[in-house]
């Protein structure tokens, strides 16, 4: 355990001292930098004022009120935000494998995720997570709901357990790229897909897309399930109530798979040619 | 205690070639048309040898030959099919990240730097990463600056460096740490002259100064004779020599080729048994059958004759290390 966290700290720094060295090298364009954070922060909340188009029409959506429905999209786009300024990168790999660029990263005594991870970091990175942040504030604000302990405890938990989630489905994107490095678009199909998805209520979508969301990419617990019990809602599908405190389980099964796949890519990386 | 054991290595690689026939290649016999036939590629083919600490060898091969594979196995950045790999007490590809603080690796045709910080920025990074503490690394810095004559260079973003200077760069920043072994993957190639002598020197004071092992890949026949106490020449995944480079040269029916420029045109002459193979206006080549004596030669036709110029040509490597592998594949 001692050994664990050790390395968990290890990584962390090397993180952080990469993220650092490439924050400076993204400012020696600094107009390039400053104009993509505001793009990133703008495409962000445009999507917010599509919640409000929509809610211009009608007063619920698939059941759901205007501010649970804020609530859904804010803590999922915050997950996302969170997953997408550690990890985002993660689906270069390919890229990097074929350049020759994870050769070098497997000389140096970081590991090789942490390295490709902190690739290319720039603070535009962060343009997602204020907005995001903004409309997390706003739905808390809005919800009308009994705030017990455990409802308000449970906003950070899923917030961090969304961000694992993603995170792990990000790996195991990646690691994909191992055996196909072409491999990126598909992997969009379930991260940036699964984002949007996840910013509605799930009633939505037809009961196969919840089956596939709960059983086979365990999206529907970075937001769904934990809102319900937010929102004191019972489960629309039917599903035990449980399920509404299951996120840090799957968010555990969800490290766990990325990490055997991870390592299984990098034993059997074929480096390049030369 | 040897540094780098080897024993009994291999690395395969399954490649899928798909049948076409445009290029003549016959369609894989079970397979439908179209599909892909895998073939297993031996890149390394059972390897066994040995490095004692403080060596500088010369690791030499045509292309393909698997110098690159057995690099990146003795780094961990691939795993070995087979076979056992122990460098600085340590398996490779389990304990990667342990071994890499033990170990500095120069690509010839790759950086290690970060493209778009000042190289200055750079060493304090890999610094940080391989945490060196910062007496020592001051120490190392100074020295390598001023041995690879960086100073000018340092705030300069590794992207606008020539490729000599990125090299001298990168040089520095394998060795900040203080590695046991380098390995260096055709360190001088695209060098000019001075830059490769600079580059040379530097390799054999840092060996001889800290007594850190070299493993040094290259085509360069320049670079062994001026370093390399040992040479191993691989290929086909085999090693078909190991010894020392006078020994490489006498297993091989070399000719060398002696080109004089004489003073005036003259028709080819006959020197000590010799006549001249080619001549072109006041240029005439002599070709030294392997064992014959050059010292006779050139002292004939200097005391003959007015000479205004006079080279040797070596055999180049490519050629050596293929005759190598031709008898060895013939000797058995």
């Amino acid at each position: 355990m001692a050994e664990a966290s050790a390395k968990l700290a290890d990584a962390m720094r090397a993180f952080g001292l990469l993220c650092w060295a490439w924050t400076r090298a993204a400012w020696q364009y600094p107009a390039s930098l400053l104009l993509l954070t505001v793009g990133q922060a703008l495409a962000t909340t445009l999507d917010v004022l599509a919640i409000v188009v929509i809610f211009a029409n009608t007063d619920e959506l698939g059941g759901f009120s205007a501010a649970e429905v804020l609530f859904l999209y804010a803590t999922t786009s915050t997950s996302f935000a969170i997953a997408d300024t550690l990890m985002g990168t993660v689906e270069r790999l390919g890229r990097h494998v074929r350049s020759g660029a994870f050769d070098v990263m497997l000389l140096r005594p970081v590991s090789a995720l942490v390295q490709v991870a902190a690739d290319t970091f720039s603070p535009r990175r962060l343009g997602k997570l204020v907005p995001a942040l903004a409309a997390l504030a706003l739905s808390l604000n809005l919800l009308d709901t009994q705030w017990t302990a455990g409802r308000i405890l449970m906003v950070p938990v899923m917030v961090i357990c969304g961000t694992l989630i993603y995170c792990g489905i990000w790996v195991l994107g990646a690691s994909y790229q191992f055996v196909a490095a072409d491999a990126a678009e598909a992997m969009n199909v379930t991260t940036y897909g699964g984002n949007y998805v996840t910013q509605y209520p799930l009633t939505v979508f037809s009961s196969e897309w919840v089956r596939a969301l709960t059983w086979v990419v365990p999206l529907a617990f970075v937001n769904w399930y934990p809102a319900l019990y937010v929102f004191g809602r019972p489960d629309p599908h039917g599903y035990p109530a449980g399920m509404q405190f299951a996120s840090p389980i799957a968010a555990v099964l969800a490290l766990v798979a990325a990490s055997f796949a991870w390592r299984a890519g990098v034993r059997h990386y074929r480096s390049t040619g030369s | 205690m040897a540094v780098i054991e080897l024993d009994g290595v291999e690395k395969h690689f399954t490649v899928r070639k798909r049948a076409r026939a445009d290029t003549g290649a016959p369609a894989p016999p079970t397979g439908r048309a179209g599909r892909r036939a895998r073939t297993v590629v031996r890149a390394v083919d059972g390897l066994t040898f040995s490095i004692e600490p403080g060596a500088i060898v010369g690791y030499l091969g045509p292309n393909g030959a698997g110098k690159s594979t057995t690099v990146k196995m003795l780094t961990g950045i691939l795993v070995p099919s087979a076979g056992r790999i122990r460098v600085a007490g340590l398996d490779p590809s389990r304990d990667r990240v342990a071994l890499a603080r033990k170990v500095g690796v120069v690509f010839g045709q790759r950086t290690t730097l970060w493209w778009d910080l000042p190289l200055r920025d750079s060493f304090d990074l890999v610094r940080r990463l391989y945490r060196v503490e910062a007496p020592r690394y001051r120490r190392n810095l100074d020295r390598l600056v001023g041995l690879l004559e960086l100073e000018d260079l340092l705030d300069t973003p590794v992207r606008q460096l020539s490729l000599g200077q990125r090299m001298r760069g990168d040089l520095a920043a394998a060795l900040l740490h203080d590695p046991e072994i380098v390995y260096l993957d055709e360190p001088t190639i695209g060098l000019d002259v001075v830059s490769k002598a600079a580059v040379r020197e530097f390799l054999e004071s840092i060996n001889r100064e800290r007594g850190t092992t070299v493993l040094l890949t290259t085509h360069d026949l320049g670079d062994v004779e001026r370093l390399c106490s040992r040479v191993m020449v691989i290929d086909h995944g085999r090693l078909a020599f190991d010894g020392d480079l006078a020994g490489l040269r006498s297993l091989v029916p070399s000719e060398r080729v002696v080109v004089v420029d004489l003073a005036v045109p003259l028709p080819p002459l006959v020197v000590a048994g010799v006549r001249a193979s080619r001549t072109d206006g006041p240029r005439q080549w002599f070709t030294v059958p392997a064992g014959g004596s050059l010292a006779d030669l050139v002292a004939q036709i200097v005391a003959g004759h007015e000479v205004s110029d006079l080279t040797v040509e070596e055999p180049a490597i490519e050629d050596v290390v293929s005759l190598i592998y031709r008898r060895g594949a013939r000797g058995g």
